[in-house]
């Protein structure tokens, strides 16, 4: 018995290493961006978090396969053609901690859906919501907003700055403890 | 169970077994110089190999089965029969070390006869491996005249052609066993692939390096065709896309430019530029979907854009919401790009 015990804890120690987060691979076709009611004023003063009629944040703002997709549409989707990898060009920089619209993953998502004024298009209708609520997480990753156990690793090809997960976090960044 | 049952279990089974040699998709096939190389040489082998156990195992089974000569005086030396014994010994060994110096060279000889195949390849193609479909890009020195396309490689029948295989996610390997061995699909790095279709035909390849969730589905058709016909497809398809006939294509080609599939596919001829789908420019002239996954057929095609998950879980395709009309309108629209 006595010996029995240490060998149950540690398996029961492994078998706690199972756990997996969820990924879902498989969004319902039901939802898509056309069911968002558009926003009568597209600007939030302050950065108050915009009302969503399907409020995702939970399952996407920390889920290391949906973050990692997110970055893999940033590609794909050129986002670098005005954001250059995060760090601005002829749209603002990402990596930074200045939020015109707030920071929070709605906001971010609101951006992404209906445009802002003086450039961001409104990508409502070509890129399912989903999609936009996989970019809005890793847009808050580009600047240490995820925690790094779920942001991406490093890319395949050349990097333009550290990968995602080994950024500093933006919420004790220049905080003495 | 008699004898005469015995013989046709074997028989059958050996019927079974030969049967997997032939045809659609087989290395044991050859319809090429490269495959016919290989082919030559795993016969070869194996037929040299089954001699070599063969031998062993009667030299094995003879002196057990034979009754055991009475053991003489160890200390008492039988010089003559000493010497017999070294020289079969000598022998073995000669016949085993010539045996492999001869299959080495038999195997640098097949691999010079494969190099030598597309040294004057008229035609570079470009085959990128994607999660988990080929893209393939034919190169010409005229930029207007490089044509990309996905998932099928027309090629004259007769003429060698040099693949150059690159990958953009992870490692594919590529692998058209009725013409060629495999090739390692590596990003970042470009491998080289000559081969020869002797004669017309289409023959199929598959991804043969797990790639990923959908790597089953990620395979790629050569279709071999004679010079004339050959020239006529890529005069073909280096076209712009056929400008909607039906008010309901035209009202597909509008939704197509306004919805998602705007976002990753290309479709020449119209603002849709993506590189990193398929392109889509003359869609309904491949025989197959989704990198051979589905046939082509508007059912199919239907099928595939209404739920890519629900046919080929984990690819890149999302599921977009569209209505029935609209669905029917891009559907359509994608039928016509011949």
């Amino acid at each position: 018995m006595n010996r029995c015990l240490p060998c149950l804890l540690s398996a029961m120690l492994v078998l706690a290493a199972c756990q997996r987060e969820e990924r879902e691979t498989r969004p319902q076709s039901a939802l898509g961006s056309g069911d968002q009611p558009a926003a009568v004023t597209a600007l939030e003063p302050g950065g108050q978090r915009p009302t969503s009629s399907d409020n995702k944040a939970g399952v996407f703002e920390a889920n290391a396969f949906h973050l990692s997709e997110g970055k893999r549409l940033f590609n794909w989707f050129n986002c670098s053609g005005c954001h250059a990898n995060g760090g601005g060009g002829m749209g603002p920089a990402l990596m930074d901690q200045k939020w015109l619209y707030g920071s929070s993953i709605e906001s971010i998502h609101a951006t992404i859906r209906d445009g802002r004024p003086n450039g961001m298009p409104s990508f409502r209708d070509t890129i399912p919501d989903d999609q936009i609520w996989e970019l809005a997480a890793f847009v808050r990753a580009l600047s240490g907003n995820a925690p790094s156990s779920a942001a991406p690793g490093r890319d395949d090809d050349m990097m333009p700055h550290p990968s995602e997960n080994r950024l500093p976090d933006a919420a004790t960044l220049g905080k003495s403890p | 169970m008699s004898r005469g049952v015995w013989t046709m279990c074997w028989c059958t089974a050996c019927i079974l077994l030969l049967a997997g040699c032939s045809g659609w998709q087989s290395a044991l096939d050859p319809k090429g110089p490269a495959a016919n190389e290989l082919a030559w040489l795993i016969w070869f082998f194996t037929a040299l190999c089954t001699v070599v156990w063969l031998l062993v195992m009667a030299v094995l089974i003879v002196p057990l089965a034979r009754r055991p000569a009475p053991v003489g005086d160890p200390l008492v030396l039988d010089a003559a029969a000493e010497r017999s014994k070294m020289r079969i010994v000598v022998a073995a060994l000669a016949a085993t070390a010539l045996i492999l110096v001869g299959l080495t060279l038999l195997s640098y000889f097949a691999n010079r006869t494969l190099a030598a195949i597309g040294s004057d390849a008229a035609l570079t193609i470009r085959v990128t491996g994607h999660q988990w479909w080929w893209e393939v890009r034919y190169e010409n020195d005229q930029p207007n005249r490089i044509l990309t396309t996905a998932n099928e490689i027309h090629i004259p029948a007769g003429e060698p052609v040099r693949l150059v295989v690159t990958s953009t996610d992870v490692i594919h390997s590529f692998w058209v066993p009725n013409l060629s061995g495999k090739l390692d699909v590596i990003p970042g790095h470009e491998n080289v692939l000559d081969l020869k279709a002797d004669k017309p035909g289409v023959y199929r390849g598959q991804c043969a390096e797990f790639c990923g969730a959908q790597h089953a589905n990620m395979s790629t058709f050569i279709i071999a065709e004679p010079r004339p016909v050959f020239d006529a497809w890529l005069n073909d398809q280096l076209r712009p896309a056929a400008a909607p006939v039906s008010a309901e294509a035209k009202t597909g080609h509008d939704l197509f430019l306004k919805r998602p599939c705007v976002m990753c596919h290309k479709i020449g001829g119209t603002i849709a530029g993506g590189t990193v789908a398929p392109n889509l420019t003359h869609i309904a002239s491949r025989q197959t979907l989704a990198a051979g996954t589905l046939t082509m057929s508007r059912g199919n095609l239907a099928a595939w854009i209404a739920n890519p998950q629900g046919i080929k879980p984990g690819a890149h395709m999302p599921v977009v919401r569209l209505d029935g009309d609209e669905l029917n309108a891009i559907v359509a629209y994608l039928e016509g790009l011949k």
